[in-house]
């Protein structure tokens, strides 16, 4: 690639051709503070907060010193770039002083206390007064109609980034600027509630919020009202995606497996038992992959697409309302786990369905939406009770005391806390559908022991991946979106009758359950310079490597499960328990 | 929380409808078309409510919220109808210094609708303009097109009683 030679701060650069300048100043070693951009979502230059001053070459000469962008100013040869000269820190620092001038400053209450960009920006560019500016400030009403967030608009900064990534990686769009000047905010269209909305529930907009303006509704007060209850039963489980991130939480680097740690922790908030939702995710296989085969050789709806993800499963009942009979009747494994946990074990333990309550810890905020949906009931109580983020799950565990860095590694409880290497790799985009050929194949083979584990084709970052395999003279044609805007466009290739998929997997998030809307914030400071995704992903690549058991149909406790009480896969029993149906909503029906 | 905006109900007829839906047809296809679309539904409409901005969000494939974006940001367009009796009051400097802002006030209150809203029968629409020309009379209003200058707020029953039908 060409490079190109730049001067920056003093010292000579070369960077690649097409840098900006925030690019080139890193690659120099050099972070330039930003706010509103965010790589491959919002690149507006719009904050300003980036500000570097710039000479470009005219001929020989140099030409007169400008304060521009770097976030979205591309590097030119011979430019001169000073990051920090008295001129731009000014800059940054006026900048500052007018945000904080209508942003309501209850830092010492707010959720984003310990992690807000707008507070380390104060603090990094020295900003030593915080009403430096008074006049008057919009007032604004919170918005707590949505299942799963609140929005606080007096706490906005405007940077938008909750509106690009909606609109361009979501494809939802239903938050965006409205008004303008002093009275811009972001709101949806007529002043409705989020919950009035197609909102979907994904969370993307809270874990790219700088400040506190968005966040997840806190239900961490009910999980310790139900353990402090001695008349309840409460179980927790885990979704995988979890275990990857909530490290990051106590400092640990992106990245890193905290599986054992996480149901040591849970352990000691005082959960009856920890179980994990990877119990879940195997009897998921089970019963998609039985579907699957069920449907292509009995002529049933193609192209089958899978139901784990619930705000895809909103988005497809907003957006795409026709192709509903085209989702798998699973349960996602979270609803899965609930279910079984409710009858299953319940009966088993005898316990009283009404008196058991199952937590879930999900990387996920529409989860909170899902547990109240419609023909999630298995027990005729709702299947999961209450739902929580991975970043409530570290406020509690803080909260507690527990010094989670320190803790042994523990394991989960037996039976529904035993699960495969497939059942793992769920959280991450491709992963379903892996889990799913291990066994789909090995039934299409004769239910052959050595059939075939890893299949890499599905698996990597990409928005859309394709593939194909043939398997016993059937060929399976398959596609995995994650990002619901990437599964609009794969969709409307399937109505368009340009594309002929058996199977799509679909994860409303980019990146799939690991850049999920529950998990941990990580500042663009980050997010712009690493794939927090992949990172997270190579954790749960190396804990499915790592099980002595791979294949779901293998998991023992999944087979006891069928043996004592389910009969076989999409049994009638199966059917009750472990299958739902969806709505055809419709763009403007959120009920 | 609930659409706080009070509306007029909506009146559109079959032929607006239509005509709205062959603009959006011939423009859609355009790249930016949304302003022009938009001015064209004014056109037909007279102001942009839910009804006619989802109309345009379904044609259009636009996220409805990106159509209320537009609509707010632009000046030139207007979510309510204007009223029966377009009241109009200067706060221009002149009748601003002599107090057209409790006027203003004055009818906000009294007309239940913020400023650039309607009243929900449709009777009156309030709105602000700058200076009419008629600085001598400060402060004014127009309704319609009868002015009312040196006005204090206690005159204001008197005159909307007399746009009682």
């Amino acid at each position: 690639m060409e490079n190109i030679n730049v001067k920056i701060n003093g010292i000579d650069v070369s960077v690649p051709k097409g840098s900006t300048i925030l690019e080139a100043a890193r690659i120099a070693n050099i972070e330039v503070p930003t706010l509103c951009f965010l790589k491959d979502i919002n690149a507006i230059g719009a904050c300003r907060i980036c500000v570097v001053e710039v000479q470009e070459k005219r001929g020989d000469a140099l030409g007169p010193k400008r304060i521009v962008a770097s976030c979205v100013y591309p590097v030119a040869e011979g430019m001169v770039i000073s990051t920090n000269s008295p001129k731009v820190l000014d800059s940054r620092k006026k900048t500052l002083q007018l945000i904080l001038s209508t942003h309501e400053k209850k830092c010492l209450s707010c959720v984003r206390s310990d992690n807000c960009e707008l507070q380390k920006l104060c603090y990094d560019l020295g900003i030593d007064d915080e009403n430096y500016y008074e006049g008057s400030k919009p007032e604004y009403e919170i918005d707590d109609s949505a299942a799963h967030m609140v929005r606080d608009n007096n706490k906005c900064i405007l940077c938008r980034r909750c509106a690009a990534v909606c609109q361009a990686n979501q494809g939802v769009g239903v938050i965006g600027a409205n008004e303008r000047g002093f009275t811009t905010n972001i709101s949806c269209a007529f002043d409705q509630g989020l919950g009035e909305t197609s909102c979907i529930s994904c969370g993307q907009c809270i874990v790219n919020c700088p400040v506190g303006a968005i966040y997840e509704k806190d239900n961490t007060a009910a999980v310790l009202e139900a353990i402090a209850d001695p008349d309840k039963y409460v179980i927790v489980q885990t979704a995988p995606a979890v275990r990857a991130a909530l490290g990051e939480d106590f400092g640990l680097p992106i990245g890193t497996n905290v599986e054992g740690k996480m149901a040591a922790a849970l352990r000691r908030l005082g959960f009856d038992n920890v179980f994990d939702t990877d119990f879940g995710a195997d009897l998921t296989i089970m019963e998609e992959a039985t579907e699957f085969l069920s449907r292509v050789q009995n002529g049933g709806k193609l192209p089958m697409i899978t139901s784990c993800s619930p705000g895809w499963i909103k988005y497809c009942e907003h957006y795409f309302p026709d192709m509903t009979e085209n989702l798998s009747t699973c349960k996602s494994p979270m609803q899965m786990f609930g279910a079984v946990a409710k009858t299953y074990y319940a009966e088993k333990m005898n316990i009283d369905p009404k008196n058991m309550v199952v937590v879930a810890v999900m990387p996920c905020t529409a989860k909170k939406f899902e547990i109240g949906r419609d023909d999630m009931s298995a027990a005729g109580v709702p299947d999961v009770d209450i739902s929580i983020t991975t970043r409530e799950l570290a406020r509690m565990i803080k909260r507690a005391g527990i010094k989670f860095n320190e803790l042994p590694d523990e394991k989960f409880d037996e039976p529904l806390g035993i699960s495969t290497g497939a059942a793992v790799i769920f959280g991450v985009t491709g992963g379903v559908m892996e889990a799913a050929l291990r066994t789909a194949v090995w039934k299409l083979t004769g239910e052959n022991a050595d059939s075939p584990i890893e299949f890499k084709e599905v698996r990597g970052m990409e928005g859309i991946k394709e593939a194909s395999y043939t398997v016993n003279g059937m060929e399976i044609k398959l596609a995995v979106v994650s990002g619901t805007a990437n599964a609009e466009k794969l969709l409307n290739k399937v109505k368009a009758g340009e594309a002929d998929y058996h199977f799509i997997e679909v994860m409303g998030c980019p990146g799939g359950c690991v850049n999920g809307g529950g998990q941990p914030y990580q500042p663009a400071s980050v997010r712009n310079f690493t794939d927090i995704r992949a990172l997270r992903a190579n954790a749960l690549y190396s804990l499915d490597e790592a099980n002595a058991v791979r294949k779901s149909h293998e998991n023992p406790a999944i087979k006891a499960l069928y043996d004592e009480y389910l009969g076989e896969p999409n049994s009638h029993k199966a059917h009750e328990i472990l299958h739902t149906s969806y709505v055809k909503r419709g763009l403007y029906n959120n009920k | 929380m609930g659409s706080k905006k009070k509306a007029a109900p909506f009146n559109g007829t079959p032929e607006q409808e239509k005509q709205l839906k062959e603009v959006i047809a011939s423009l859609k296809d355009d790249k930016g078309c949304l302003m022009p679309i938009m001015q064209h539904a004014q056109e037909i409409y007279g102001y942009l409510p839910i009804e006619v901005q989802t109309m345009i969000a379904e044609g259009t494939g636009f996220p409805l919220e990106k159509v209320y974006g537009v609509a707010t940001f632009y000046a030139q367009f207007s979510l309510y109808p204007k009223g029966k009796y377009k009241i109009s009051v200067c706060l221009g400097t002149a009748c601003y210094v002599k107090g057209s802002g409790d006027i203003y006030d004055k009818l906000i209150e009294k007309l239940g609708i913020e400023g650039g809203e309607c009243t929900p029968d449709g009777k009156f629409s309030l709105e602000a303009c700058r200076c009419i020309g008629a600085c001598g009379l400060a402060p004014v209003m127009t309704i319609n097109d009868d002015v009312y200058g040196r006005l204090t707020p206690d005159m204001l029953d008197d005159i909307l009683a007399k746009y009682a039908d």
